[in-house]
This record gives C-alpha cells, sequence and structure tokens, in this order.
C-alpha cells in the first residue's frame, strides 16, 4: 500500500521586543538565572498583567509578513494547568480569538513551488524553565529560572498541507526568513526563541479522512525536525502495515537515539478550562494602525530575491540562498556598494565564506569580515594585486582577524609582483638555471613551460601575477 | 470627647487649629484599639511602633494636609510593603509583601498613618468573617453577632472607634454588607475606578476596594486619593476624576430615585424593609421623586455569581502552590504530592469548596452550560439597571435582607449564609457604584439603606447619601461596648 503523510507544525517564536509581554522586565536571552523578574512575572499576590504595546505591534508585522488577516477584536484567555515553572499556574494566552488567522507562505521543494496555509497566529506568555541535577527523574532536586517567564511567543500554527519532512523543513526555513526580515524575532532555535512541535499523520492513497495524528516535541533543529518525521511517518506506517492500532497521543524526540517516545495518550491529556482573561481588557486593532504598519515593512526575501535576480543576473537558487536571511542580505546589498559584479560576490559568499562559517559553527552576524572589506579584495583581485589563490588566504586572515585586504597584504608581503622588470630578472635567472627545461621547451616538450612556470612561483613564494610570468616566459623562451 | 472617636475631616479640624498633634491621635487610637480589641478582634497585625513613628514623622514635617496624621487600616489582603499581608489564610500566614498596593501607595503618600491589616473571611470568600483561618470579628453592637464580610475586621474597626477609616473590599457585598451589619458608611466605587494593583484577586471582574467611614464627607475624601487611573492596572479606567466631596450637597430636590420591587419581596425582614420605606420616605419630603420599577433578572444575579466569582477564583488562586512564597508542604514525596498537600492544608474549607465549583464550571463539557450561560445572564442583569437608568438617577434599596446574625448561626449552611448577598451582588454584576448607609435600628442592631448609581456616578451617590446624613442622625449612634464577651 502507498501513503500519504500530512503534516501540520506548530511553530513558537519569541518576540524580540524590550521587555516581557506583561511587565518591564528585560526580555534579554542569557542573564543570569532570575534576575529579569519582577512579582508581576513571578506571579506574586495582588499583581496584574499590563500588556506591552510592542508586542502587539511585532504579532501583527509577523502577521502581515504571514500574508494574515489581522484581527480588529481580540482578547486573552487563562490557560489553566499547574507547573513549578509557571508561576500564576494559568497561562495567559489567546484561545478562540487569535491575534491572526487565514495566512500563508510559499515554499519551493525540488523545483515545484507550493503555498502552504497557516490557521492562525496567537500570543501568549512564555513559562519559566526548570534546572535540574542531571535528569528529571532522579535528580534530588529542581531549580526554577524565571528570566523566561512572560517572554512574548507568538504561536503559529499551519493548516496540515505539508506532504514531507523536506516540505516541513521548507517551511520551517521560509517561515524564519519571513519573520527575520519582518524583524520581529532573532529565530534561533539553538536558544530557543524557534520552537516547532509536529502533528504527523498517514493514510493510504486517495483516502480522504485523516489517519490518527501524534504530535513530536522536543524539536530542537531543522535536523531534528526533519529526523523525527521521518520517523514518526515510518513507525504509523509500520504500525497500519501490522495491523496495529495507533493512538492518538503526544510523543517526544530522543536526540540521542533518534527515536520518538510516548509521553501522554489522549486520555491524559490537561483539561486546560480556558476562559477569558478578566484582568485584561479585549484588544481593539484599529484599521490606520495596520495600515501604517504595512506601510512601515521592510522588504520581504520574495521581494528581494526579484531584485537581485533582475539587478545582478544571479540565479534563482542563489538568489534563494541570499534571502534566507536578512543579514546576508544586507551583507550582499552593502558589498554591490563597492563592487560591481553581484555573481562573483555570491560565489564568493555562498563558497569561501560560507564554509569559513559553518566551520566554525557562526552565522553570518558573527562574522568578522567587513562587506566593504570583501569587496576591496574582489578589486585587488581584478587589479592583479593579488592572485585569485592568495585570495583565499587573504580571505582566511580576514575571516580570523577582521583587518581590511589591504592592511593584510601590507603587513605579510602578500602583494603580488606585477611589476615586469622585476619578474623579468626572475624569469632570467628560472631560465639560466634549468637549461634542461629550456632545452625540452625547445625541443618540442610545450608542457616544460609549467615547470618553469612553477620555479618561478617558488622563487617569489607564490606572488608573482601568473598571467604576467606566462607571457614573459614565453616571450624570453620564443625569443 | 476623646480623640478616637472623631471622624476624619473632625480630626483634620484638630489637626489644623493645633488642638492635638498626630502622634496624639495615633496614640489615642492605639489606647482605644487596647481597650476594646480582645472583644472586637479586627485586626490580624497591629504595627503600634512603626503607626507612632509615621505620626512622629508626620508632626515633624509640620502642617498638615491630605490624610496627614490620620490613622487607617487595610483589609489584609491589600498588600503592604514589608507587612504581612495573609489575606487571614494560613497559605500567607507569614507573607510580607516588597511592594505596595497602588492604593496603600496612595494614602501612603497622602499621609495617612497605617495602623495595621484587618481581619476578613479567607481571600474575601464570605460574608461573615467566620471563615478567617485565624479567628472570627465581632460585632460592636451585639458581640454574639457577626460584623459581616468579607471585610468584616475593617467594617467593625471603624464602628467600634478603633480607626476613623479603612479599606475593604467588594466583589458580591463585601464592603457594602458588612456596613451595613456595622452602622457605618461603606463605599464600593464603579468597577474601574480604583486600581486593583496589589489587592489580592478573589474573582477580578468583580472585585473592587472599598471605603469605610462614619460620615460621608470622610468616604469623599479618601475616595478622592485612591481613585483614578493606575497603569499598573489595565481594568482601572482613563477618566477625568471629579473631586468627590463636591458632590457633598444637602440636595436632593427632583432627584429620580427608583426602588426595585425585587429588593422587597419574601426573603427580606418586614423590619429592614419598614425602615427602608421610612429612608425613602425621607427622601420624598427632601424632594426627590421616588418610584417603584422592576429589575426582573434579580433572582439570577446570586447563581450567576456563584459561578463566575468561583471560576474566575479557582484560576486567581491557583498561584498559591507552595512553589515561590507562602505556605509549602515539605513532607511531600514529589511535586504533584507538594502541590496537592499544599492546597490542602493551606486552603480552608470554603476557599475549596470555591475553587471546586470554579474548576466544575470551566471544565470542557461544561463550560457553555455553566460560564458561558453566567456571562449571558450577567449581560441581561446590567441591561436591567441600564433600563432603569434611562429614567432615574438612582436606585434605593435595603443593603440585606436582615440586619447581623448570630456567630456560629449560618456555619455549615453555606446556602442561607450565600442569600445575605442577595441585593449586593447584582451591582458587581453590573459594575455599578453601590453605597451602604446607616438608615435606622432593629432590636438595636443598625439597618443599612443601599444606594445604586450609574457606572462612574458616583457623585450623585455621594450626594443623596449626603442629604440623608443631614437630616438623621443614625450614623453618630455608637456601640456600648460595656459588656462582656459570651
Amino acid at each position: 500500500m502507498n501513503f500519504e503523510t500530512v503534516i501540520g507544525l506548530e511553530i513558537h517564536v519569541e518576540l524580540k521586543t524590550r521587555s516581557k509581554i506583561f511587565c518591564s522586565c528585560s526580555n534579554e536571552f542569557g542573564a543570569e538565572p532570575n534576575t529579569n523578574v519582577c512579582p508581576i512575572c513571578s506571579g506574586f499576590p495582588g499583581m496584574l498583567p499590563v500588556l506591552n504595546q510592542q508586542v502587539v505591534e511585532y504579532a501583527i508585522k509577523a502577521g502581515l509578513a504571514l500574508n494574515c488577516e489581522i484581527a480588529d477584536y481580540c482578547k486573552f484567555d487563562r490557560k489553566n494547568y499547574f507547573y513549578p515553572d509557571l508561576p500564576k499556574a494559568y497561562q495567559i494566552s489567546q484561545f478562540d480569538l487569535p491575534i491572526c488567522k487565514k495566512g500563508y507562505l510559499d515554499i519551493e521543494v525540488d523545483g515545484v513551488k507550493k503555498r502552504i496555509g497557516i490557521t492562525r497566529a496567537h500570543l501568549e506568555e512564555d513559562a519559566g524553565k526548570l534546572v535540574h541535577q542531571g535528569t528529571i527523574s532522579s535528580t534530588p532536586f529542581s531549580l526554577v529560572d524565571l528570566n523566561r517567564s512572560g517572554v512574548p511567543l507568538l504561536e503559529i500554527v499551519s493548516e496540515p498541507d505539508l506532504r514531507s519532512s523536506k516540505e516541513a523543513r521548507a517551511y520551517m526555513e521560509k517561515l524564519r526568513s519571513l519573520l527575520l526580515f519582518a524583524g520581529v524575532s532573532d529565530c534561533k532555535m539553538e536558544e530557543g526563541s524557534l520552537r516547532c512541535d509536529a502533528n504527523v499523520s498517514v493514510r493510504p492513497y486517495g483516502q480522504k479522512t485523516l489517519g490518527t495524528r501524534t504530535e513530536i516535541k522536543n524539536l530542537n533543529s531543522f535536523r531534528a525536525v526533519e529526523k523525527a518525521i521521518d520517523f514518526e511517518v515510518q513507525r504509523h506506517i509500520e504500525a497500519i502495515e501490522d495491523g496495529e492500532e495507533l493512538i492518538q497521543e503526544t510523543r517526544t524526540w530522543e536526540e540521542d537515539q533518534q527515536i520518538t517516545r510516548s509521553m501522554r495518550s489522549k486520555e491524559e491529556a490537561h483539561d486546560y478550562r480556558y476562559f477569558p482573561d478578566p484582568d485584561l481588557p479585549p484588544l481593539r486593532i484599529s484599521r490606520e494602525w495596520v495600515n501604517d504598519l504595512r506601510l512601515s515593512m521592510p522588504e520581504m526575501p520574495e521581494q528581494a530575491r526579484e531584485r537581485i535576480m533582475d539587478q545582478f543576473g544571479l540565479s534563482a537558487y542563489d538568489a534563494g540562498l541570499l534571502t534566507l536571511s536578512p543579514d546576508l542580505l544586507a551583507f550582499f546589498d552593502e558589498c554591490t556598494h563597492y563592487y560591481h559584479d553581484g555573481k562573483i560576490i555570491a560565489n564568493w559568499m555562498m563558497g569561501e565564506m560560507s564554509k569559513l562559517l559553518n566551520q566554525k559553527n557562526l552565522d553570518i552576524g558573527q562574522c568578522r569580515i567587513r562587506p566593504a572589506h570583501m569587496a576591496e579584495m574582489l578589486n585587488l583581485i581584478d587589479q592583479g594585486r593579488i592572485s585569485g589563490k592568495m585570495a583565499k588566504e587573504v580571505f582566511q586572515v580576514m575571516f580570523d582577524t577582521g583587518s581590511s585586504p589591504e592592511a593584510i597584504i601590507k603587513e605579510r608581503g602578500m602583494e603580488q609582483i606585477s611589476d615586469e622588470a622585476t619578474l623579468e630578472k626572475i624569469i632570467l635567472e628560472v631560465i639560466a638555471n634549468n637549461p634542461g627545461a629550456v632545452e625540452d621547451y625547445r625541443n618540442g616538450k610545450k608542457k616544460a613551460t609549467g615547470f618553469l612556470v612553477g620555479q618561478v612561483m617558488q622563487a617569489t613564494r607564490g606572488q608573482a601575477n601568473p598571467a604576467l610570468v606566462n607571457q614573459i616566459l614565453a616571450r624570453k623562451l620564443n625569443s | 470627647m476623646e480623640l478616637y472617636e472623631l471622624t476624619l475631616r473632625e480630626l483634620q479640624q484638630v489637626l489644623h487649629k493645633g488642638e492635638a498633634s498626630a502622634t496624639d491621635i495615633t496614640k489615642s487610637v492605639l489606647g482605644r484599639i487596647h481597650e476594646v480589641e480582645e472583644k472586637i478582634k479586627a485586626f490580624i497585625t497591629l504595627d503600634e511602633e512603626g503607626a507612632i513613628n509615621q505620626a512622629q514623622q508626620c508632626d515633624a514635617r509640620g502642617a498638615y494636609s491630605g490624610l496627614d496624621g490620620i490613622p487607617y487600616g487595610l483589609k489584609d489582603l491589600i498588600c503592604s510593603q514589608g507587612m504581612k499581608t495573609t489575606c487571614a489564610s494560613r497559605m500567607l500566614e507569614n507573607f510580607v509583601p516588597f511592594y505596595d498596593a497602588t492604593v496603600a501607595a496612595r494614602l501612603k503618600a497622602a499621609g495617612g498613618i497605617l495602623l495595621g491589616k484587618l481581619n476578613l473571611d479567607e481571600f474575601a470568600m464570605g460574608s461573615s468573617t467566620e471563615q478567617s483561618a485565624f479567628f472570627p470579628t465581632r460585632n460592636p453592637w451585639d458581640l454574639t453577632r457577626v460584623p459581616g464580610g468579607s471585610s468584616g475586621g475593617s467594617a467593625a474597626a471603624v464602628a467600634a472607634r478603633e480607626l476613623p477609616f479603612a479599606l475593604g473590599t467588594d466583589t458580591g457585598g463585601s464592603t457594602r454588607q458588612p456596613a451595613s451589619y456595622c452602622g457605618v458608611i461603606g463605599f464600593k466605587p464603579t468597577y474601574g475606578r480604583v486600581s486593583r494593583y496589589g489587592v489580592v484577586a478573589y474573582a477580578s471582574s468583580l472585585d473592587q476596594v472599598g471605603v469605610f467611614s462614619r460620615e460621608v464627607g470622610d468616604c469623599a475624601q479618601v475616595l478622592n486619593i485612591i481613585a483614578g487611573k493606575d497603569p499598573l492596572d489595565s481594568t482601572c479606567v482613563e477618566l477625568e476624576k471629579p473631586d468627590f466631596t463636591s458632590f457633598l450637597k444637602d440636595d436632593v430636590k427632583d432627584l429620580k430615585i427608583a426602588y426595585p420591587r425585587e429588593y422587597f419581596q419574601k426573603g427580606i425582614d418586614s423590619g429592614v424593609k419598614d425602615t427602608v420605606k421610612q429612608a425613602l420616605l425621607k427622601y420624598e419630603e427632601l424632594g426627590a421623586i421616588v418610584e417603584e420599577v422592576s429589575l426582573p433578572h434579580s433572582e439570577y444575579a446570586l447563581p450567576t455569581y456563584y459561578l463566575v466569582a468561583p471560576a474566575e477564583a479557582s484560576a486567581n488562586l491557583a498561584r498559591f502552590d507552595g512553589v515561590r512564597y507562602g505556605f509549602r508542604d515539605f513532607q511531600a514525596e514529589n511535586v504533584v504530592g507538594m502541590f496537592s498537600s499544599t492546597r490542602a492544608e493551606g486552603f480552608g474549607d470554603e476557599v475549596k469548596m470555591r475553587i471546586m465549583l470554579g474548576t466544575y464550571a470551566l471544565s470542557s463539557g461544561y463550560y457553555d452550560a455553566y460560564y458561558l450561560k453566567a456571562l449571558k445572564v450577567r449581560r441581561l442583569i446590567k441591561e436591567d439597571f441600564d433600563n432603569v437608568f434611562a429614567k432615574f438617577d438612582l436606585i434605593v434599596a435595603p443593603t440585606t435582607p436582615t440586619t447581623a446574625f448570630k456567630l456560629g448561626e449560618q456555619v455549615g449552611d453555606p446556602l442561607t449564609l450565600y442569600m445575605n448577598d442577595i441585593l449586593t451582588v447584582p451591582v458587581n454584576m453590573a459594575g455599578l457604584p453601590g453605597m451602604s448607609i446607616p438608615c435606622g435600628f432593629l432590636e438595636g442592631m443598625p439597618v443599612g439603606l443601599q444606594l445604586i448609581g450609574r457606572a462612574f456616578d458616583e457623585g450623585t451617590l455621594l450626594r443623596a447619601a449626603y442629604a440623608f446624613e443631614q437630616h438623621s442622625d443614625y450614623h453618630q449612634a455608637k456601640p456600648d461596648l460595656g459588656g462582656e464577651l459570651i
């Protein structure tokens, strides 16, 4: 039997506002435990939430980036459950009236374009986190860190439109780039500012009704999302083929074992007893505000992609890579202010720079190379002051130190020798010292020039301008 | 006349004339507390040293304005920085907030002298103050009777001349009902008029801070200080705040007063009805137009209240889980055990019952039938009031069906106890301002007259109350505390 996979993703993104959603505590990541806290976000008696306007603005911008309808009226609800990291024992969220709904984004997998629906995106506050000694089951005690409590989250729920783990990954990458361009989130999976839960089911091709669905949690990287979905799909198919009954449940991805494991079944699911939070009046969003924000939206990745393809003749693939994040695009755009050929810039960015960043596990934001320096280096190549081969070495130093290429080649004496008189002198010495090779050449063994050029390069520690060396050598040998 | 017997206004006069200092006043009031507190039991916390210090600082500052040198107390669920705030619960028996409620901060800034924290039904759930986890408070008019609740400590302290004014809260009548039982003024402002920041929440959509005093004018003065928008409470509205003392006029001529027939039906003590009708006649004498009206959905207010309030309470009180502050059961073996035994031991029976009621009403499968239905009925109740206020300026009714009942009489009989609030709850459901003023006595126990106004029209209440006060002396009657404790 052939099966069709059906996937829907629930993605939580942290909005990078200055302060938390309902109090004035800093929303900064990575502070000492329990330092970004106050009586409000630690749920002290008598404390009340006050909605942060910047959070609403960011949610609207995210909604616009995801082609959503922005509600003119929405409200906040209490989601009730007990857990030590949830200070009020309820999470303020949005139940039936989310701030954004009915959006979509477009993905492309193996050259096939597809539109993925977004059901809704709603605002909520994050909980704190528990710190255990060892594992949760063996720890003698647990500590609570409430820095994250009250951090603004936007939960974005897709339609069950995804049909493979590849599509799921493409959806996440696209979502991430849209939110990065909109400037509303850092979207760092490793810091938890982008989190993903996947709902997975399979059904025989042609069947209209959905199969039994499981929800996978604890997906901490794009790779984990793909792997976990693949694992889960295989598990479903095997169960169906073996005649076993699947149960609707929540499962967790075990990264070290590369498997999913059952957390709780539908019967054990919480009854969250949602009801409208009486501490927060309903939120009315004026159309004027939405329109103002719409007009102030920065360039989105699709527009940017069209633009750089038009302007620089880049391939759709290259332009797609360069518009994965606004930092990449900004780097590219800045380079083009100082260097004319976008294709060459793109090649260096996607080749050498991407290689070095991957080796160090850095992203472009942490790269020490300045765009103007990269352009300067490309100009030096064009001027013949360094060779392409030397440029790679210079580039490595630029990457390590952040220095300008001009400074590097000066400091290290790496400048290419393009002075004819100097080269001629060296070449004459090489000819004099290698009569055998010269003899060979004159006897028709044209390959001997390679050896002679090598000798010149050796004598100049690789700094001789190779084009010029070839030219002069040919002249001398033939004279 | 002793200083402790004076009203807020009279104390201000004494201070201005230099006849007494803030320290004199505070000492006199503390002396009174020493004299009668054993009988009344209004205070959970009394801070004598702090009070004397504040009074001395106040005297050192010299010129008296605002509430300078005026002693007061707070219901013990209004957070006070550095002073225990227990909510009359084992759960918070040793909880000392490091922040002030907005109302506490405003009274402090106005120069008032905080003497201590007053008893209540645990987490404001009750109508007799017998649900305090620590001790019951007694009615100064008859020590065998309850002071009402939940703000019973505040009402009793003001009635017993232990304080010239105090703050309480009113979720379903918790200011007006004890004011009625203790023969003092009790004022519940419009929902949204006074900040709830730092007031431990019972039912957030109904809670409002209330004022107890012995004169209408004192109440207006305190309102001037505590009312007004607060950036820390999103439900506290941005309205121009009037000078509430400007409404204190002995003039009700042509004021249109309605009395709802549903508030004079069976279940209301005939003596109470007669006393209130006398008050209505007084208003007619003074030139007001008095007519009977109907608030047809009144009978649904109480059952609706007992869905909405416990539902909100079930979430509001969930934070008392033993993790961050308050009582924790350290014997528990795991975290779920800690949650349940902390809450089982930390909360009293009435609180637990209301949490369970609320949890049930919000449960999946019951939400529509209970909570959602209750919200719809709530709208009907509000529409009843809107209809009346389209034609009338004020509604007048009894505050409670009877006068204060005996201690222990209604313990274990929640349905009878809940009936105490039947005339006050509709006002909270509609978010309106309400007030209780003394209007007579039945067998030596005070009877309260309830005034209900349009939203944010506290002024009309104050005017009508002031006029009544000018033509009666019930507010001047003093309880005789000579009797022995029984």
